[in-house]
C-alpha cells in the first residue's frame, strides 16, 4: 500500500524585514523603490524535509521552538505554501493547530460547536450526529445555551476538543493542544487520541511533552532548524533531541584527559559495570549496577563526586552524591586521582533506558565543579520473573512510576 | 482520494472546492448577522436606521431643490430610501468584505478553507440587511400609496445581482489589499462616503448636464441597478443604456477583484 502522506523536499522560505516595519504599507513599498533591496534576508524555516507517513502510523514531531514544526504543520494543513516540494496525501487531513478556532464569545455553546465543526470541515449531518457525544465529552451540558464569553477558560477549551475529537477524516494534524486543560481533562484527550490512532487514523501530533508523545507515538521526526533526518522511532528522536545524536556509548566513556588548571576538578572517565565487573549497557532490573567515576582533584579542596539519572524523557529522577569522603569535613581529599563507585541497588528502578550523568561537587561553598551530560546510558531489562523480587511477574508498564523498588514488607494473618 | 500540495503556479477559480466547502457559507453569514446586533437594544432595526435617517435628512434639506430640478415623478422619500438601501448592499458589503480577511486573520492563520468564503459570505451579511430593511421600506410604499409596476418588480433580483457582483469584486479586491496594507482600513470609510455622492442615490442620474458628471455616473455600476429597482415605481422609466453599461462595470469589477484575490489567497497566512 502507498502511504497516505509523501512529503518530498519541501522548502518554506521567509523574508525577514530587516527593518522595523509590523505592517506594510503603500508610501513604505514606494519609497522602497528608491532604496538598494539590502534590507531583507531570506530565512528558511524548511529546508529539504522529506518523510513518508504510512496509514495508521501517529508520529510525534519534535524539535526546539523555531525549529520548524508549525510551518512544517501550516504546510500540511494547506495554511500557507511551500517554497518548493510537493506533498501527495491520500485522505483527508483535519488539523487542530488551535483549539477553538473560529469560537466567538457572544455565541452559545450550542452554536460554537456548530461554527467550529463546519470551520474545521464536518458537515451539518455529521455535526447532529455527534452533537449529544461532544456535549457530553465536552460535559457543558448545563451552559450549552450561555454564550461562551461567560465560560470559564477550561469549559472553552474542552467544547472546542470535543468537537475535535469528533472529527472522521482519515489524517489528524495536532499542535500542542494538550498544553492547557486539567489533569483529568488531559488524560482524557489522551485517551481519546489513544483511540483515535486504534482505529486506524494517522495522527502528526507536536509536542513538547515528551511522556505524552512517547506514550501515544510509535514514530518520531525530529526537526533541527528546518532540516529532519526522516522518521524513526519516537524514543530515538526523543533521545536525539535530549542528547543530540552523538553515537551512544556502551557504558564506558573516556573525556579529554587534558588536565585543565583552570578547573578545580575534573572527570577523566566513567564507566558502567555489571556485578561481575564488567563493561555493560544492558543489565537486568534486579542485578545492581555500579558507576565508575574516574576523576582528579587539580585544586585540592573538597571535592566530591556524585551522579545523576535522566529517564528517556528528559526528566531527571534521580541525584546522589558521595558524602563519605569530603563532606562534612570528613575524608579529605588531596591534589590526586580517585576512582569513585557507586552501586544502583537492583530491584529499585524500573525496566528502562537511563541517562548517567556523573558530577563533581565542592561542598563548601557548593558549587558543581564539572558535570558530563553525554550519553552514557544503561538500559535496565525487566525479565520479569521470580528474580523481580519488586514486581514478581506482575504484567503491567508501571508507565507513571520511575521507580518499581523493593521494599521491607511484613504481614501478619489476622 | 489523493491529491497535492505544492508551491502555487496555475490559476483557478477553485469553484468546485467553494462547493464542497458550501455550508461555511451559511455558518460564516450567520455567525455575522447573530454577531452583529448581539446586546444591542434596537436589534435588526438598526439596518434600517441608518438609511431612514439619511433619507430623512435629504428629505427634510434639500429634496424640494432635487424634485424641482428633475422633475421627479414619485415621492422623494420613496425614492431616496429605495436607493440607500440598494447602496447598502454595495457599501455595507464592500467595507465588510473589505475588513473581513483582517478581523478572521486568527482563523486564516490556524486553518484551511477556500479563502473566498470570508469576503462573499460579509457581502451576504449586508444582502440580509437589505432583506431586513425592505420590509420597512414595503410598509413605506403603503403610506406615500405609490402604484407598482409589477413586471418591472421581476428586474429587483437582477438589479441585487448587478449591486452583489459589483460589491464582491470591490470587496475581494480591498480585502486582499488590506492583508498586505493596512493604509485600506482607513480608505474605506472615505470610500463608501464619496462615493455615495458620485451614485445617483440620493438624486436622480439627470441632476447634471455636466458631460464628465454624465460619464462618472454612467459608468458606475449602481446606477443601473437602482435604474432596475426604480423600474418597480409606475411612471419611472428605465434607462437601459445605463443598464447595460452598469452590467459590463460590475463585471469587470468582479473579475478584477476575485482574480487579484485568488492570486494573492496563498499568502494571506504569512502575511496577517
Amino acid at each position: 500500500m502507498k502511504p497516505i502522506l509523501e512529503i518530498n523536499n519541501i522548502s518554506k522560505k521567509f523574508r525577514i524585514n530587516h527593518e522595523q516595519q509590523p505592517y506594510l504599507s503603500l508610501r513604505d513599498s514606494i519609497s522602497n523603490i528608491f532604496k538598494s533591496a539590502k534590507t531583507t534576508e531570506d530565512f528558511w524555516a524548511l529546508k529539504d524535509v522529506s518523510f513518508n507517513v504510512e496509514q495508521g502510523d501517529t508520529v510525534g514531531i519534535i524539535g526546539k521552538n523555531g525549529a520548524g514544526k508549525s510551518t512544517l504543520l501550516k504546510i500540511l494543513s494547506k495554511i500557507t505554501p511551500p517554497t518548493s516540494g510537493k506533498i501527495v496525501c491520500r485522505g483527508r487531513i483535519a488539523s487542530l493547530l488551535e483549539v477553538g478556532t473560529g469560537f466567538h464569545p457572544e455565541l452559545s455553546g450550542r452554536e460554537n460547536i456548530f461554527m467550529n465543526g463546519s470551520i474545521l470541515g464536518m458537515r451539518r449531518n455529521e455535526i447532529l450526529k455527534n452533537f449529544d457525544a461532544i456535549v457530553d465529552f465536552a460535559s457543558v451540558e448545563k451552559f450549552i445555551d450561555t454564550p461562551i464569553k461567560h465560560y470559564s477558560s477550561g469549559m472553552q477549551l474542552r467544547l472546542a476538543f470535543a468537537v475535535a475529537a469528533f472529527l472522521e477524516n482519515e489524517i489528524l494534524i495536532i499542535d500542542e493542544v494538550l498544553a492547557v486543560g486539567d489533569a483529568e481533562f488531559q488524560k482524557k484527550c489522551m485517551g481519546k487520541m489513544g483511540d483515535i490512532s486504534q482505529s486506524g487514523r494517522t495522527i502528526l501530533f507536536v509536542s513538547h511533552n515528551m511522556s505524552s508523545l512517547q506514550s501515544l507515538c510509535s514514530k518520531g521526526i525530529l526537526l533541527q532548524k528546518g532540516i529532519s533526518e526522516g522518521v524513526t522511532t519516537m524514543s530515538t528522536s526523543v533521545r536525539e533531541y535530549l542528547y543530540g545524536n552523538s553515537s551512544l556509548s556502551n557504558g564506558h566513556e573516556i573525556y579529554d584527559q587534558q588536565i585543565n588548571s583552570k578547573k578545580k576538578a575534573q572527570i577523566l572517565e566513567t564507566k558502567i559495570l555489571n556485578a561481575q565487573g564488567e563493561i555493560t549497557n544492558h543489565i537486568n532490573t534486579y542485578e545492581d549496577i555500579y558507576v565508575e567515576i574516574t576523576w582528579i582533584n587539580n585544586s585540592g579542596e573538597a571535592v566530591n563526586a556524585s551522579i545523576e539519572l535522566h529517564n528517556y524523557n528528559g526528566k531527571a529522577i534521580m541525584w546522589a552524591a558521595d558524602t563519605t569522603i569530603d563532606w562534612f569535613g570528613k575524608n579529605k581529599t588531596q591534589k590526586q586521582k580517585f576512582v569513585s563507585t557507586v552501586k544502583i541497588p537492583g530491584n529499585w528502578l524500573k525496566g528502562d533506558e537511563y541517562f548517567v550523568r556523573p558530577g563533581l561537587y565542592c561542598s563548601a561553598p557548593s558549587a558543581l565543579l564539572d558535570i558530563k551530560a553525554h550519553g552514557l546510558h544503561f538500559s535496565l531489562v525487566d525479565p520479569c520473573d521470580e528474580k523481580c523480587i519488586a514486581r514478581g511477574n506482575f504484567k503491567e508498564t508501571f508507565e507513571p512510576f520511575t521507580h518499581v523498588t523493593a521494599l521491607d514488607w511484613t504481614f501478619l494473618i489476622k | 482520494m489523493e491529491y497535492e500540495i505544492k508551491p502555487q503556479n496555475k490559476f483557478s477559480l477553485g469553484l468546485k472546492e467553494l462547493w464542497e466547502y458550501r455550508e461555511l457559507f451559511y455558518f460564516f453569514t450567520w455567525r455575522d448577522v447573530k454577531v452583529k446586533y448581539k446586546q444591542t437594544v434596537l436589534g435588526f432595526l438598526w439596518a434600517i436606521l441608518q438609511p431612514l435617517f439619511m433619507t430623512l435628512v435629504f428629505t427634510v434639506f434639500i429634496s424640494d431643490s432635487i424634485v424641482q430640478k428633475t422633475q421627479l415623478a414619485i415621492p422623494y422619500p420613496v425614492f431616496a430610501l429605495s436607493g440607500m438601501l440598494l447602496w447598502g448592499i454595495f457599501s455595507g458589503g464592500m467595507s465588510n468584505a473589505a475588513n473581513s480577511m483582517v478581523n478572521n486573520a486568527n482563523i486564516i492563520k490556524k486553518i484551511y478553507f477556500p479563502r473566498l468564503i470570508i469576503p462573499i459570505s460579509a457581502i451576504l451579511v449586508a444582502l440580509v440587511d437589505f432583506f431586513m430593511a425592505f420590509i420597512i421600506f414595503i410598509i413605506l410604499l403603503f403610506i406615500y400609496k405609490v402604484q407598482i409596476n409589477y413586471v418591472a418588480l421581476l428586474f429587483l433580483p437582477i438589479s441585487i445581482l448587478i449591486t452583489s457582483l459589483a460589491s464582491m469584486g470591490c470587496g475581494t479586491l480591498l480585502a486582499a489589499l488590506n492583508i498586505k496594507y493596512r493604509d485600506v482600513r482607513y480608505v474605506i470609510p472615505f470610500l463608501v462616503q464619496g462615493l455615495l455622492f458620485l451614485t445617483p442615490v440620493l438624486y436622480p442620474i439627470n441632476i447634471s448636464k455636466n458631460p464628465v458628471a454624465q460619464f462618472v455616473l454612467k459608468l458606475n455600476p449602481i446606477s443601473g441597478s437602482l435604474e432596475l429597482m426604480r423600474g418597480m415605481f409606475l411612471g419611472y422609466t428605465i434607462n437601459y443604456e445605463i443598464v447595460y453599461i452598469s452590467i459590463g462595470s460590475s463585471l469587470f469589477l468582479f473579475v478584477i477583484g476575485i482574480v487579484y484575490f485568488r492570486k494573492t489567497e496563498s499568502y494571506f497566512a504569512d502575511l496577517a
